[in-house]
């Protein structure tokens, strides 16, 4: 129990693949123009992390340590082929907006990195938590960026919803503000530079204010003692 | 060594088996729905552009390759045929505007038999995200003042952006992708115009399950 308390906080918080092990960064800036085409690419790329994760956790003790990132490799290409393969099948119209980016899922250090990491010396049910774990961490990145830049240079969220979810979704569209002229700097990929800097930022400044406080309790602690000691 | 070596090379080979052998099994499951989708996706457009209530015939199993020709851009194009019963309406067809800000637009254009352009849409492009990239009707419906629009040696002139001289809205800031767009759309139309007979009578011969992959996947 523990030990998946610590998978979540590590692919959630402290070793978010996007914003602190700082993987994956050419999809992730490519595509979060919108929060739909990130969550798209986010569940993709999760899928593929708990299929790789999984597969290398099964095969750890059968795969010869010289051989190991052949096979890796072999598992996570077979992994992302066959997501763009279902993609292409069952939401095309996604798949023609993410385009080359899915294939691209096979050259995100994130999906190698975990196998090699943690997958490859864990149980196979730490491993699949850790790729689940780890895909929602970097698509929740994903989300929030796309969000961000989809509010400020379009002035929409959630627009292109039916390509993930059907035709329904398409009434999820919420319109904040429409202008003739949109934000460009926060749709192209400067914008994508400039808001992953500052979820970075942002991310640094909650862990400091959280060091300081835990900071003052230790040495609380630490006075103590010493008089302790002291006397 | 050499059998540890064996060894190594079996277990690779086997993972390279067991893991393209998932492929291939994906592949084969998922290959009809991908062709479907691909269809649907082209039949959508085509039936955007020539309401079904205009036509009879399967639009996209009634179509011809066009050899390369400059007014279509300088690449292999398709064009579909709209008849009600044995009578043309119209031709569906695809184009390219090489001069994009930033590459190739692909179009697909339908123009009736009376030399109008009943409309257009764009197929793939890179233009600037929030300039260029109005062509596209995900984006904004400019596209659709090309619905309706008679094309004829008299009114040649008047297909140019405003800026030009012409009657079609360029945009704020982008003046080059509405002209390349504009310049494409009038082109074709030149080309059918010129060639309508054989474009109409042609015997079919491209089955667009085929050549669908190259559209789409631009």
């Amino acid at each position: 129990m523990s030990e998946i308390k610590h998978l979540v906080i590590q692919g959630f918080w402290k070793n978010n693949p996007a914003i602190v092990q700082l993987l994956g960064l050419c999809p992730l800036l490519a595509v979060t123009g919108t929060f739909i085409n990130g969550l798209g690419l986010g569940l993709a790329t999760t899928l593929v992390l708990i299929g790789s994760n999984i597969t290398v956790s099964i095969v750890r003790n059968v795969v010869p340590n010289e051989i190991r990132i052949p096979v890796f490799v072999m598992v996570i290409a077979c992994f992302v082929t066959v997501t763009e393969l279902l993609m292409n099948a069952f939401t095309y119209e996604l798949y023609l907006t993410l385009g080359i980016f899915i294939p691209l899922i096979v050259t995100n250090c994130a999906i190698i990195g975990r196998a090699e990491a943690y997958a490859s010396k864990n149980p196979v049910h730490f491993a699949a938590v850790d790729g689940l774990m780890m895909g929602i961490g970097f698509t929740i990145v994903l989300v929030v960026l796309g969000g961000m830049r989809e509010i400020l240079g379009f002035g929409t969220l959630f627009s292109g919803a039916d390509l993930l979810f059907g035709e329904r979704a398409s009434a999820m569209t919420i319109t904040l503000f429409s202008s003739d002229v949109n934000f460009l700097l926060a749709i192209l990929p400067p914008g994508a530079f400039i808001g992953m800097g500052l979820l970075i930022a942002a991310k640094n400044m909650i862990d400091k204010a959280i060091e300081n406080r835990t900071h003052k309790d230790a040495e609380v602690v630490t006075r103590a003692r010493v008089t302790g000691t002291d006397i | 060594m050499v059998k540890l070596m064996g060894k190594n090379g079996l277990i690779l080979g086997l993972f390279a088996l067991a893991t393209t052998g998932l492929i291939v099994a994906t592949f084969i499951n998922t290959k009809d729905t991908i062709a479907q989708a691909k269809q649907a996706q082209l039949l959508s457009i085509l039936n955007e552009l020539v309401p079904e209530s205009a036509h009879t015939n399967a639009l996209d199993m009634d179509c011809i390759i066009v050899e390369a020709n400059p007014l279509l851009g300088d690449k292999t194009q398709r064009a579909f045929r709209a008849r009600q019963d044995q009578q043309d309406y119209a031709i569906i067809i695809e184009s390219t505007a090489p001069d994009g800000y930033s590459g190739d637009i692909d179009l697909v254009i339908a123009i009736n038999e009376k030399s109008t352009v009943l409309g257009a849409r764009v197929l793939s492009h890179k233009e600037t995200p929030g300039l260029g990239d109005k062509i596209d009707l995900r984006v904004s419906d400019w596209i659709l003042d090309f619905n309706d629009v008679l094309y004829t040696t008299d009114t040649a002139q008047r297909w140019q952006v405003k800026k030009d001289g012409g009657q079609f809205d360029q945009f704020t800031g982008a003046t080059i992708t509405p002209r390349a767009v504009v310049n494409a759309i009038a082109n074709t139309a030149e080309y059918v115009n010129a060639n309508k007979r054989t474009l109409f009578d042609s015997p079919s011969n491209c089955l667009s399950n085929d050549t669908g992959n190259e559209a789409s996947n631009e």
